[in-house]
């Protein structure tokens, strides 16, 4: 199978830590490109080409309102990613929960040993 | 949200396409931890989850050795997965291939797991990252759940998803 050119991936674009930032920022509602470039602190070319980037996965929409450009999360391109990390996580939680008490065995076994020996 | 979920007390982020990462803190020195993790007895009692009973767990804890857990989920479902360790350093790391046995073909290029086992004050992080061959790997673990959106798609992810670690 041929591989996908990176901006056809919405992992891959949430892979990316400014990418999440901004992600997360409009998570709380739509905001100008001018809100995000002072929140996230780098310049705009650097802004403008990661919502490129999350507006060719459709993880982001545009309008445009009088001289700004207004961007929203999608949140429906969001979901399967969303749901898979949080049932995959989930998963493993459950099983770490049983290896703390694994530990607390192995724990107090080691500590009747030491004051056995002691 | 979007990388991050957070339920509990693991992380699981994707630090690029082809990866995912978990990181556990457990209550423990290292070497506990470690133990827990290479020593079938123990394997059996924490590996299912809740989801399910480990019946088997072999492991033959050296560089080229081989390991393979089966199990049986809630559900009825047989699990299966096999690897082989390419780096053993006690305590410290582990370096090993995990192939989920439902997947034909799953031994041609499986992912590969790197644990490290990092101690702070009596207390272990534990990181694992999986490195996936690819991104259609990657993709068809997701979509055959997320897509289908039946129960039995469901189950199925779930046991992948186990075998990603």
């Amino acid at each position: 199978m041929p591989r996908a050119p990176t901006t056809t991936d919405a992992f891959n674009a949430v892979a990316e830590p400014r990418r999440r930032q901004i992600l997360d920022a409009l998570a709380t509602g739509e905001r100008p490109v001018n809100d995000l470039v002072a929140l996230l602190g780098v310049a705009q070319p650097h802004v403008s080409k990661h919502l490129r980037v999350l507006r060719e996965v459709g993880l982001v929409e545009v309008r445009d309102e009088g001289r700004q450009r207004i961007y929203r999360l999608n949140g429906r391109s969001l979901k399967p990613i969303h749901d898979w990390l949080k049932h995959y996580e989930q998963t493993w939680n459950e099983a770490f929960d049983q290896l703390d008490s694994v530990l607390e065995d192995l724990k107090g076994k080691e500590q009747r040993n030491d004051s056995d020996g002691a | 949200m979007t990388a991050m979920a957070h339920s509990g007390k693991a992380v699981v982020t994707l630090p690029s396409d082809t990866e995912i990462k978990i990181t556990r803190e457990f209550a423990a020195p290292k070497h506990l931890v470690y133990k827990a993790w290479t020593t079938p007895e123990l394997i059996k009692r924490w590996w299912g989850g809740r989801r399910g009973v480990v019946n088997l767990a072999e492991v033959d804890l050296r560089v080229g050795g081989k390991w393979r857990y089966l199990s049986t989920t809630d559900r009825g479902f047989e699990v299966g997965f096999h690897g082989v360790f390419r780096e053993v350093v006690a305590n410290d790391r582990l370096v090993y291939t995990e192939v989920y046995e439902g997947v034909p073909g799953g031994d041609d290029d499986p992912p590969v797991v790197t644990l490290t086992f990092t101690e702070s004050g009596g207390r272990t992080t534990l990181t694992s990252l999986t490195q996936l061959s690819s991104r259609e790997v990657r993709d068809m673990i997701i979509q055959s759940g997320m897509e289908g959106g039946m129960q039995h798609a469901m189950d199925l992810l779930e046991e992948v998803a186990i075998a990603l670690i």
